[in-house]
């Protein structure tokens, strides 16, 4: 090991050695950046934090001036969020209190409330409607957009500078201007408040996106692979399915989340297009309507439910998170 | 890059028996995505047009009826519409500058390695992923004057001396803008992380010998962020400018969830009228179509305006 001594320090230089970065006075400067940094995040986070602890207060804790930082936590947040109940009379509610012991934990709560749970509220099958139409438009818009990303990205196609710009300039749209006539052709179709026509729509929404998002992906991936299967025998199918879609699972499984997050965070087409039986999450949470004005609790507690999907993407995207946001356009 | 740009020869050229051709996979692979804009998009475009030349209602059991240009006439012509559009700059003008102000600043702070600051750069992005209708309404409840943990926060102990940010009043008195200035808030708190994230690729690519040899001159650190940092980081800033710009006067979500346009007509964006016309009370299809264009034509024409100054900064230098 002696002549490992010689040759250079055992321990790497992780350190900048640069005399503008370890001066005593570079090095005060960094620490200060870091609580600074610290504090301001935390100032970012606040009205999260908020939101996650309005989402265990209870009704009346909630409207407490001032705001209470320290609070005895209760789920009636996500009980008002995912219940219809109604006010039990003074006789009924001593009945249901005299025999506590065949109710669960969720009816015992709507008890102490002085309510009885009547079933599921509207929110319960409008998040179904949610699920259904967010994820079959992402898997939808991934596979086409996959399949368009990969022809862009490795054929000579005539204007096909002017065709991509075409894809990207469909999401510069504002929505409102294309709703108006989708509501038209929709009406004529008996689209309005259905499935396949949010489905669609949404398809095509985050359709521009995928292809521009994928074929940024596909790029990266060396030619030289599918050469090497084609000079072995593979037909081009073959060789996409085979070599290039393995290799571009990361990027798939990028694009299919933002996708996601895209259409289950979408608002203004949902508002516009449905009003029953399609109706999604994110118009009908808006209108949630308590007993007297609005359930804060049980906003903040469906709010809770759109923030931790987002904040688990988010700390697993990290990385393609610039791409994303930008329709692949900035890359890191 | 360099992969995409080189084009296949050689075996794949060849139409074997049987396989489908490299014509008949790119026609098979890329018309399904066309046919799809084309029919929800470029459709649309059009009848949207044709309908902004007509009077009409969606729910009415009348057919369009061609007015010419009147609905435009009637656009340009309505006070209340201007101030919606001067409303919509307003708003546009304070978010855009102050989140390019605010992101730069976060970029700048965590530019710099150390532990633990990856977690923290990522927890700064949550609010831009959270749906922006959702955000709207928690907001709602930050604000509110009585047990709202804003002003709570700022230090205002007693609900009737402090500000009612939503109803625009400060200690009972009302002071107009206030509203528009409290959505402009969250909008910047929600997007000043894109700005970030923008600003931050930038600096990652800066070259470490430039700020090298500014030490070794001995440059101040003034000099280095006028001199070096901003120069290189602009056309990424410029983008995040850009995309913010378009997006603010498309903006929708944020005001119905958090005012609603209110209080009056205090926060009534552009999109949240063109929304009131086309789809609520007598449903204005006709003339929604034609605000609709116009609100259309001026984000392309900003678009453009800036796009061209971009070329041109980036010509000079």
């Amino acid at each position: 090991m002696a002549s490992f001594e010689e040759t250079g320090p055992r321990i790497p230089v992780v350190e900048s050695t640069r005399v503008d970065r370890v001066h005593p006075r570079a090095k005060l400067g960094k620490s200060f950046r870091v609580i600074l940094t610290v504090i301001v995040t935390f100032i970012m986070l606040v009205p999260v934090l908020v939101m996650i602890m309005t989402a265990f207060k209870s009704r009346a804790d909630i409207v407490t001036p001032p705001p209470k930082v320290f609070f005895h936590p209760t789920l009636e947040g996500f009980l008002y969020l995912f219940t219809d109940r109604s006010v039990l009379s003074p006789a009924n509610l001593a009945i249901a209190q005299a025999n506590p012991g065949q109710l669960d934990y969720w009816q015992q709560l709507a008890l102490s409330t002085g309510q009885q749970i009547n079933g599921p509220s509207d929110y319960v099958g409008r998040l179904k409607n949610s699920v259904i139409i967010a994820g079959t438009s992402t898997v939808l818009s991934v596979i086409l957009g996959l399949f368009a990303a990969y022809a862009f990205s490795r054929f000579k196609i005539a204007g096909k500078d002017d065709l991509l710009f075409f894809i990207l300039s469909t999401r510069m749209l504002p929505g409102v201007v294309v709703t108006i006539p989708l509501f038209l052709l929709y009406k004529q179709l008996g689209w309005n408040d259905t499935y396949i026509g949010l489905i669609i729509l949404y398809t095509v929404f985050n359709l521009s996106f995928s292809v521009w998002l994928l074929k940024g992906f596909i790029d990266e991936i060396p030619v030289e692979y599918e050469e090497a299967a084609l000079v072995d025998g593979y037909t081009r199918l073959q060789a996409f399915f085979r070599i290039v879609l393995p290799q571009a699972v990361t990027g798939i499984a990028a694009t299919t989340v933002f996708c996601l997050i895209f259409a289950w965070n979408e608002y203004a087409f949902a508002l516009m297009l449905t009003s029953e039986r399609a109706r999604t999450a994110p118009p009908s949470i808006a209108t949630m309507l308590g007993s007297g004005g609005l359930e804060w609790s049980a906003i903040a507690a469906g709010s809770l439910g759109f923030l931790i999907p987002v904040a688990i993407v988010t700390f697993t995207l990290r990385d393609y998170l610039l791409r994303g946001v930008t329709f692949g356009a900035v890359r890191k | 890059m360099s992969a995409s740009e080189s084009q296949f020869r050689g075996p794949s050229t060849k139409v074997h028996q049987g396989h489908l051709s490299n014509r008949a996979i790119v026609n098979l692979f890329i018309w399904p995505t066309l046919i799809l804009l084309i029919a929800m998009n470029v459709f649309p475009l059009f009848y949207s047009l044709y309908l902004g030349f007509t009077n009409y209602s969606a729910i009415a059991r009348q057919a369009p009826v061609w007015v010419g240009f009147q609905n435009f006439s009637n656009i340009l012509n309505d006070k209340q519409l201007w101030e919606y559009f001067a409303t919509t700059g307003r708003y546009a003008l304070m978010s855009v500058s102050l989140q390019t102000l605010v992101g730069f600043g976060l970029a700048m702070l965590v530019r710099e390695k150390f532990k633990g600051g990856g977690v923290l750069t990522t927890l700064i992005l949550i609010p831009m992923m959270i749906s922006p209708v959702v955000v709207g309404l928690f907001w709602k409840l930050m604000y509110n004057p009585t047990f709202g943990f804003f002003n709570f926060l700022l230090g205002f102990g007693n609900p009737s001396q402090a500000p009612d940010w939503l109803a625009s009043r400060f200690a009972g008195q009302p002071m107009t803008g206030l509203a528009l200035f409290a959505v402009v808030i969250v909008d910047v708190w929600m997007w000043a992380p894109f700005v970030m994230l923008l600003v931050l690729s930038g600096l990652k690519a800066i070259p470490d010998y430039l700020y090298e040899a500014a030490a070794v001159d001995r440059a101040s650190s003034w000099f280095q962020f006028w001199r070096i940092t901003l120069p290189q980081v602009a056309p990424l800033l410029l983008i995040a400018i850009l995309f913010r710009t378009i997006e603010a006067f498309k903006s929708f979500d944020l005001v119905m969830g958090m005012t609603g346009g209110g209080p009056g007509v205090q926060t009534e964006l552009i999109s949240v009228d063109l929304y009131r016309i086309a789809f609520l009370g007598q449903f204005r299809t006709g003339l929604g179509s034609a605000l609709a264009y116009i609100i259309l034509i001026i984000i392309i024409a900003i678009s453009n305006l800036y796009i061209k100054y971009l070329n041109q900064s980036k010509g000079e230098g």
